[in-house]
């Protein structure tokens, strides 16, 4: 009997290559993080993880490092982007694009770029932290810059009309239609930058002189040493993704920044 | 009145500007130095073309650029075939199907490239498979099939399905309907997915150091392992990537401005007629 070709079909060999490369490494993941050497069941590397305070420690710098790196790069990005959004200049898309254009350089050249210019200012191993938030900053503005500039700009412009005959002011303006209608884009700004500044330990070594240990670089000692350790540690960071998709409401698809092609 | 709207002007501008201008510092000071006969930023040099010289002539440097942007286009192409046959699955399969290989297909994207990175490896010796180019291909496969699925996906949404029954009817068999009906309908996400998946894949660090075979080198892998781990000998080495870095940048810069010149040149002229 010949098989006949349904338009379906196509789809099998990514279904295939998802499955194998995708849901089966997850998988993998899960079962490495509650085995022991012998591979019996245990629960160890669950316990040692929550139970060592060097390892908390680690998640709570972490965790701070993203926070600042995400607060500081909304502080930068919005008023770019609604300076940009709001602006009547007819090239405004080539001002943009210079926001974006860093981006296309090799991710590793650009943060030795910014390695150099701190080393030429005699902040290379002075101010590791600094650095290394310098570096996650400028690294991962664009992120932030798109998806807000795209939301901004679609904000109907009567909508400000109306609230200036009703007699607001540019601050009711702001808290009330451009804070408002914003939010879709500031959250997937956040997801953009704060996963991976939480987890990106190319910056941090590069910047912060080794001397910044992200949860990311967690992975990396115990890819040595320890898979079952370390595939504990990649759970916890897939469940903080998971959390922060769900709490975010789900990266919209239309405002993935990495997904932007000019 | 009229002076506070300046002034307001003036001050948006210059924080534009400000911005930039902290955004292209790095950038700017490579550019200079790089035409300078020092390898030590800060220092004082005369007007040279020794980094760009080291570039095109050290064999190591060359091979590495050839392994990055050959690893690239290999990802990339596979990448956009895997992924468009992907979306037209997923565009022509029922609702359930859809909304499960959506999911999964999210899963790289949003996962932490670190976690990917790590699984990968995992599964790969879990599976006896020996780290090769093999497995640092499907490595950069994972990370780009998932863009080039979401690149194609509107333009199918966009696409008139009557055009596919209507050649069906007139003679055509399914594989010739798709490749001469549905393939030019969603021609630019696919070059767009393409475009994208070579970025991603250039761009990639974690996942190549993951899942390479030993002695393979990228730029990535190079210029991270010698400013982690530098010692003296590698600083001429990072100096020649000063030049590259300014090359690079300056192609950037020409193919994206001009690009979209064009193109808002031609959307502008489809619009008027």
């Amino acid at each position: 009997m010949r098989l006949r070709f349904s338009r379906k079909m196509l789809g099998i060999p990514y279904a295939v290559f998802l499955l194998f490369f995708v849901i089966i490494p997850m998988l993998v993941i899960l079962f490495y993080a509650f085995t022991d050497k012998e591979m019996h069941l245990s629960f160890e590397n669950f316990i040692r993880f929550f139970s060592d305070p060097t390892k908390l420690s680690t998640i709570v710098y972490s965790l701070v490092i993203g926070l600042i790196t995400t607060v500081v790069c909304l502080v930068i990005a919005y008023p770019v982007a609604y300076i940009l959004a709001r602006s009547k200049m007819k090239k405004k898309f080539v001002i943009l694009l210079l926001f974006v254009t860093p981006m296309w350089i090799n991710f590793v050249l650009r943060v030795n770029a910014i390695r150099e210019l701190l080393n030429w200012m005699g902040l290379l191993g002075e101010a590791n932290y600094f650095n290394t938030i310098f570096g996650m900053v400028y690294d991962f503005l664009p992120f932030m810059i798109l998806p807000l500039y795209t939301t901004l700009l679609k904000i109907d412009e009567s909508l400000y009309e109306a609230s200036a005959d009703l007699g607001g002011n540019a601050f009711t303006a702001f808290t009330r239609i451009t804070l408002p209608l914003s939010m879709p884009g500031i959250a997937s700004g956040i997801t953009m930058v704060f996963l991976p500044s939480m987890t990106n330990y190319v910056v941090s070594d590069m910047l912060g002189n080794s001397k910044v240990t992200i949860i990311g670089k967690f992975i990396y000692e115990y890819f040595g040493t320890n898979w079952h350790m370390g595939s504990m540690v990649a759970l916890v960071l897939l469940i903080v993704v998971l959390l922060s998709t769900w709490l975010t409401g789900g990266l919209k698809e239309e405002n993935n920044a990495r997904g932007t092609t000019l | 009145m009229n002076k506070k709207a300046i002034a307001i002007k003036c001050a948006k501008a210059a924080f534009i500007g400000l911005v930039l201008l902290l955004l292209y510092a790095p950038i700017l000071l490579l550019a200079v130095y790089s035409f300078m006969d020092t390898d030590v930023i800060g220092t004082s040099g005369g007007f040279s073309f020794t980094h760009y010289r080291a570039l095109f002539t050290d064999d190591k440097v060359l091979a590495m650029i050839g392994n990055t942007f050959s690893l690239a286009l290999a990802a990339a192409a596979l990448s956009t075939v895997l992924g468009t046959l992907g979306a037209l699955g997923i565009y022509y399969s029922r609702r359930r199907f859809k909304a499960t290989m959506c999911a999964f297909n999210r899963i790289p994207i949003i996962n932490a490239e670190i976690v990917t990175a790590l699984a990968l490896a995992i599964t790969f010796v879990a599976f006896g498979l020996p780290k090769s180019y093999f497995t640092m291909l499907v490595g950069h496969m994972v990370i780009c099939t998932p863009f080039v699925v979401l690149s194609v996906m509107p333009k199918l949404k966009q696409m008139d399905n009557s055009l596919y029954e209507a050649a069906l009817d007139l003679g055509a068999s399914p594989a010739k309907a798709l490749f001469r009906v549905v393939l030019p309908q969603i021609v630019p996400g696919v070059i767009s997915g393409f475009m994208l998946a070579v970025t991603l894949s250039l761009d990639d660090y974690i996942v190549t150091f993951y899942t390479r075979p030993s002695g393979f080198e990228t730029i990535s892998t190079y210029v991270f392992n010698a400013t982690t781990r530098g010692n003296a000998h590698t600083a001429s080495t990072l100096a020649s990537f000063w030049a590259l870095t300014t090359i690079i940048f300056v192609v950037i810069l020409i193919v994206v401005i001009s690009a979209n010149l064009a193109g808002r040149k031609k959307q502008k002229t489809e619009v008027r007629r």
